[in-house]
């Protein structure tokens, strides 16, 4: 360019709206909501970048895409570009698109945030990978083969971003997944209507063309151990990606009624097993008239907009501190709030009633009101002594969170573990107490998000190629 | 893709398949369980191991039609593939030298007791086996069961073979008989009704029983809790913390019930599975 001095940018205050389905229609159907931008409202979104030196917006990404970068080649309509650079970072562009918080990430830090909306990151992320889905995938480059074997358990966001990058630098690599199809929580619980599963399958297949195997109905812990793929298969590292599947009860009575369920089971069903296209898949759901949820994380909305996708007439999320505590994300709130779901703050069931036969016909609930700051800086709810009541109800699904799985831990020698039965994993490498195995994602954290899990699987896989001997 | 290598009609019902899975059968020991998924747009669906042989890599499953995959199962022919199969799931059958044990099998449950009853034997144990069936033509494989167990006894709630009675009555019988302190355990795999009922008969002379749980499962790894139980009080994941539970903590009822949580729709895809194919439900 000739000139030396940037043009001054106009300003443009508030971001190109999403598109989305009808509030009312969307809750009765099972297609995405958010529609996705335009070519048009794409390149006008990235032009609302700055352009700014010091590019803060970087810092917010676990995954350290170039964003600034990717946007001005959105702005100059070269997409092919755009997603070339995105790529270089992120394994899963048309799924953090969707789902990634980026609110609290990198929007939270730019610079045209500060006074006005931030740029629509993610949104023009999502578009970008959608034009390539829909053009067709040119694999990026995989380097000469280091003749390393990686083995990765488990094919949520953690695992795939490992083998991706490690793929990426000629190692070979295995995935085992313990269910029939690959994805982890993106197929069995972020539900169709957030994250198409085709989108999960097509991010899939592009980890496919880099060579990387999957192997699936494959139970690590059960069909072989970590020291078997070690000592007799001949993998030269291990990335334990295998989340947080272990869904936690209330241990309240009559919590094992028919028409309860966890989360989990609520969201596999329809997910991963489709039962809302029951009978024409085989799986069933049953769900009552009123159902309420408890918890008030994203898998807590998740199971109640899925609710009254599925017929139920009223849908409650039953939640023990205010709206301002709620851990979900305010984008699903909102969505959820738009078709229909009902909220009882302040209140926790204490016990399930059921019929003669074993079925829910109500709860009962404690009012809560908030006293002091916890350990984790929220209010504490406190219950509120002979509050009880009685909630309507003919359906409960327990969404108060999910502990790692105990398969692979259990049956991995010398891997320690929190109190919690979490692996203990150095955050910025992913090394475990044992040489040679790596850890990362919610069975490291916690239930935490699908960029955090990617996040960690990057951070493994160079930990990982450096252990092999890579620089 | 999983291979059928052979099946065996025992009756219009009941069949047995061989399948080629050399990861199951490497590592899978008596008691644990298979789960299995015959297409695209199928269920997942629990399945008892029946036996398995490590060097031909192959697992054997005996299953009844009662529901529409199973019923679809039983129509598939050697040669053909099953989409999904995986295992071994569950925990292992505890198997030590006990003494004498009583292995109970109650129709297609006789299918998971021989592996076990085949182990307790090779630990030292004296096993007696009772194998019973509703009649005759529902009976089968009492010539590896007579094989696995030191000493078999058969039984059909109709008379039409060997002896009229229910496999508590043998049981009952065998602890007249023997006497109770001579007993160091029962094993019972059946119908629900049927494992109550031993539990029952055993709760009476106080002798340790065990049983294999068969509950509604999703994945089978312990990540939906769809198969909970209350064993002692406790609510317990049939697939990760069983299959086998002591029977005299077993809370039944709740278990029938929740067996029974899709009853209806078990029906429905029955009928939308005739209708769709136009067989008649033959096919």
């Amino acid at each position: 360019m000739a000139e030396n001095k940037k043009p001054k940018k106009q300003i443009i205050p508030n971001k190109n709206p999403m598109p989305a389905q009808d509030a009312r229609e969307r809750a009765r159907n099972f297609n995405e909501v958010a529609l996705g931008y335009s070519e048009e409202t794409a390149v006008a979104e990235a032009k609302r970048c700055l352009d700014c030196k010091k590019q803060p917006c970087r810092q917010g990404c676990p995954v350290e895409v170039d964003i600034p970068a990717f946007l001005k080649l959105v702005a100059e309509k070269d997409f092919d570009g755009a997603i070339k650079k995105i790529k270089e970072k992120n394994a899963l562009p048309a799924v953090c698109g969707r789902v990634c918080p980026q609110e609290s990430q990198c929007e939270s830090y730019c610079t045209l945030g500060k006074k006005h909306e931030p740029v629509g990151i993610g949104r023009v992320e999502r578009f970008c990978a959608d034009w390539e889905l829909n053009k067709g995938v040119t694999p990026p480059p995989v380097e000469a083969s280091t003749g390393k074997k990686v083995a990765i358990i488990g094919s949520g966001p953690a695992g795939l971003t490992c083998a991706a990058d490690l793929a990426k630098k000629g190692h070979k690599v295995t995935i085992f997944e313990a269910l029939h199809v690959a994805g982890g929580v993106l197929m069995y619980g972020i539900p169709e209507f957030r994250l198409p599963k085709n989108v999960v399958q097509a991010e899939v297949e592009n980890l496919k063309q880099l060579g990387v195997d999957i192997e699936v109905n494959s139970v690590v812990g059960k069909a072989t151990t970590v020291d078997e793929l070690l000592e007799e298969e001949g993998f030269d590292a291990v990335f334990i990606g295998t989340g947080a599947g272990l869904p936690y009860f209330m241990r309240i009575p009559g919590e094992n009624a028919c028409g309860v369920y966890s989360a989990n089971e609520f969201l596999t069903r329809t997910n991963l097993m489709k039962a809302y296209q029951f009978p024409d898949w085989d799986t069933p759901i049953k769900v009552g008239k009123r159902v309420a949820v408890i918890g008030g994380g994203n898998v807590a909305m998740d199971a109640a907009r899925t609710a009254l996708r599925l017929g139920a007439e009223e849908s409650w999320i039953v939640y023990r501190r205010s709206k301002e505590e709620l851990p979900a994300r305010a984008e699903e709130v909102e969505h959820a709030e738009e078709e229909g779901v009902k909220f009882d703050l302040l209140r926790s069931p204490v016990e399930i009633f059921a019929d003669d036969n074993g079925w829910v016909t109500g709860m009962k609930c404690i009012k809560y009101e908030l006293g002091e700051p916890d350990d984790s800086g929220r209010r504490r709810p406190v219950p509120i002594e002979g509050s009880e009541y009685t909630m309507d109800v003919d359906t409960v699904v327990i969404a108060i969170g999910q502990g790692p799985n105990p398969l692979v831990p259990r049956t991995t020698k010398g891997l320690e573990l929190n109190r919690k039965g979490n692996i203990v994993a150095d955050l910025e490498s992913g090394a475990t107490s044992k040489p040679g195995v790596y850890a990362g994602g919610d069975v490291v954290t916690g239930a935490a998000t699908v960029i955090l899990a990617m996040g960690a699987g990057r951070k493994a896989a160079n930990a990982i190629h450096e252990y092999l001997g890579g620089k | 893709m999983f291979k059928i290598l052979q099946k065996q009609v025992f009756s219009p019902v009941i069949k047995e398949f061989v399948i080629e899975a050399p990861r199951v059968a490497k590592k899978c020991q008596p008691g644990q369980f298979v789960i299995l998924r015959i297409h695209d747009e199928g269920e997942r669906i629990p399945l008892t191991i029946a036996d398995f042989d490590r060097e031909k890599g192959t697992i054997t499953i005996v299953f009844q039609e009662v529901g529409k995959t199973t019923m679809q199962l039983g129509k598939m022919e050697a040669g053909e593939y099953i989409k999904d199969f995986v295992g071994p799931l569950g925990e292992p059958s505890h198997i030590e030298n006990f003494g004498t044990v009583v292995c109970v099998g109650g129709g297609v449950g006789i299918a998971p007791v021989h592996p076990i009853a085949r182990a307790l034997k090779e630990a030292g144990n004296h096993v007696i086996g009772i194998i019973g069936s509703r009649s005759k033509d529902l009976l089968f494989w009492e010539d590896k069961m007579r094989e696995a167990c030191s000493e078999l006894h058969v039984t059909t709630d109709d008379g039409s073979y060997v002896r009229q009675g229910f496999v508590t009555d043998v049981l009952k019988e065998i602890v007249e008989d023997r006497g109770k302190e001579n007993i160091a355990l029962v094993l019972a795999i059946g119908p629900q009704p049927m494992m109550r009922a031993t539990c029952g008969t055993t709760k009476e002379y106080g002798l340790k029983t065990i049983v294999s749980l068969n509950a509604l499962m999703v994945d089978g790894t312990g990540m939906c809790g769809c198969c909970r139980v209350s064993v002692g009080g406790e609510t317990k994941f049939v697939c990760v913390d069983g299959p086998e539970f002591d029977g005299h903590q077993v809370g039944w009822l709740e278990l029938a019930r929740r067996g029974a949580i899709f009853k209806q729709e078990e029906q429905r895809a029955i009928e939308h599975h005739k209708c769709q194919c136009g067989c008649g439900g033959d096919k």
